[in-house]
């Protein structure tokens, strides 16, 4: 009974955070303050710190990465399973809604100018994440070089992204124990 | 069939996007030029509908892409097999590794990873710029360049960073509205 009660808890904190949610990755830690460790005292200001740390540098959207890790803190495999179907269910509810309506509207001119509004808006807003993360990424003149090749490969040559995420972790591992050979000769 | 490339390619997404929701989006590119499902002026709409709904920006783009392949089951596929990477790893970190994010390799490949994913959300604003920008009705119009630059150093302007991300939408879509875009 105990544990059913912890599920439902977890079902419900997370779907109350999917549903309220905007945005994506940072927007998310105060709102995840205010519940977490806030009202439900589920962990503490520096844990939930560490545990968004390892969402940022797991695969997968870091929301969810999130509500699983916490949800297996409170409730084990089960536990991790709730919160994580509990952050999604209402991106699937309201999609899918939209998704549906929004097919039979498109050809409506006000629509698309909002859109298209919107779209700028987007623009601006991902040039300040381009800009924030690669002011924090890019730590020396290599980080910068690899920061602008990958940008102008990715721009004008068909290669996977998937190769790009695989051979810049390679290259940094080289990079990195390449300094500590240096240093300790 | 439809189903099986969605759930293998958007597993793959999931497993190879790092650093969050806008992650997705050079992969999601990709699928335009690989398959059928929608086309990348479709994916413009899905994500300025993606941020301005409620919900992580990454799972959203993955329903609404899934649902344009396949319909609400299609959503469905789509959805869990983006999620299904990212809960097997934290599982696997919660359970056996306390100190992931610390470990020396970690470390050094992020060293290397950061500044990608940075270059890679780049690209996708390069393609996203081609898409609302250049391929309008009017291609010389100076106008959305002009708001493009007026939005970005509207945000970054100290009395206006705190604002909820939710307003800089409304105000997208009303100036999209009254010059007709």
């Amino acid at each position: 009974m105990m544990r059913l009660q912890v599920y439902k808890s977890l079902f419900c904190t997370f779907f109350k955070i999917g549903g309220i949610l905007f945005g994506g990755g940072l927007a998310m830690l105060p709102l995840l303050e205010r519940e977490i460790v806030n009202k439900k005292k589920w962990v503490t200001e520096d844990e939930i710190l560490d545990i968004y740390g390892i969402g940022q540098c797991t695969p997968g959207i870091i929301a969810v990465n999130t509500a699983t890790f916490i949800g297996y803190r409170q409730g084990g495999f089960l536990g991790s399973l709730f919160a994580t179907l509990g952050l999604i269910t209402p991106s699937l509810f309201i999609i899918c809604l939209i998704a549906s309506i929004l097919q039979n509207f498109l050809h409506i001119p006000w629509l698309l100018h909002a859109l298209s509004g919107i779209r700028l808006i987007v623009c601006a807003m991902m040039i300040r994440t381009v800009r924030t993360l690669a002011t924090k990424g890019i730590v020396d003149w290599k980080g910068g070089f690899i920061f602008l090749s990958t940008l102008l490969l990715a721009c004008f040559t068909k290669i996977p992204t998937a190769f790009f995420i695989i051979g810049s972790a390679l290259t940094g591992i080289l990079i990195q124990t390449g300094k500590k050979q240096r240093s300790s000769l | 069939m439809t189903y099986i490339y969605l759930a293998f390619e958007f597993f793959k997404i999931g497993l190879f996007s790092v650093g969050g929701g806008m992650a997705t989006l050079p992969f999601l590119l990709n699928l335009t030029k690989k398959y059928d499902w929608f086309t990348a002026a479709e994916l413009s709409h899905m994500v300025a509908i993606s941020e301005s709904t409620p919900g992580p920006v990454g799972i959203n783009m993955a329903t609404y892409a899934g649902y344009q392949a396949g319909g609400v089951l299609g959503a469905l596929v789509a959805t869990l097999s983006l999620v299904a990477p990212a809960f097997l790893f934290i599982l696997l970190i919660a359970k056996f590794l306390e100190n992931f994010s610390e470990h020396p390799l970690v470390k050094a490949s992020f060293y290397g990873i950061r500044p990608t994913v940075a270059a890679l959300i780049g690209y996708a604003v390069f393609e996203l710029i081609k898409i609302s920008l250049l391929s309008n009705s009017s291609p010389s119009s100076i106008l959305p360049w002009f708001l493009l630059i007026l939005f970005f150093f509207l945000m970054e302007a100290k009395p206006f960073k705190t604002l909820h991300p939710l307003f800089w939408i409304v105000f997208g879509a009303g100036l999209g509205v009254v010059f007709g875009l």
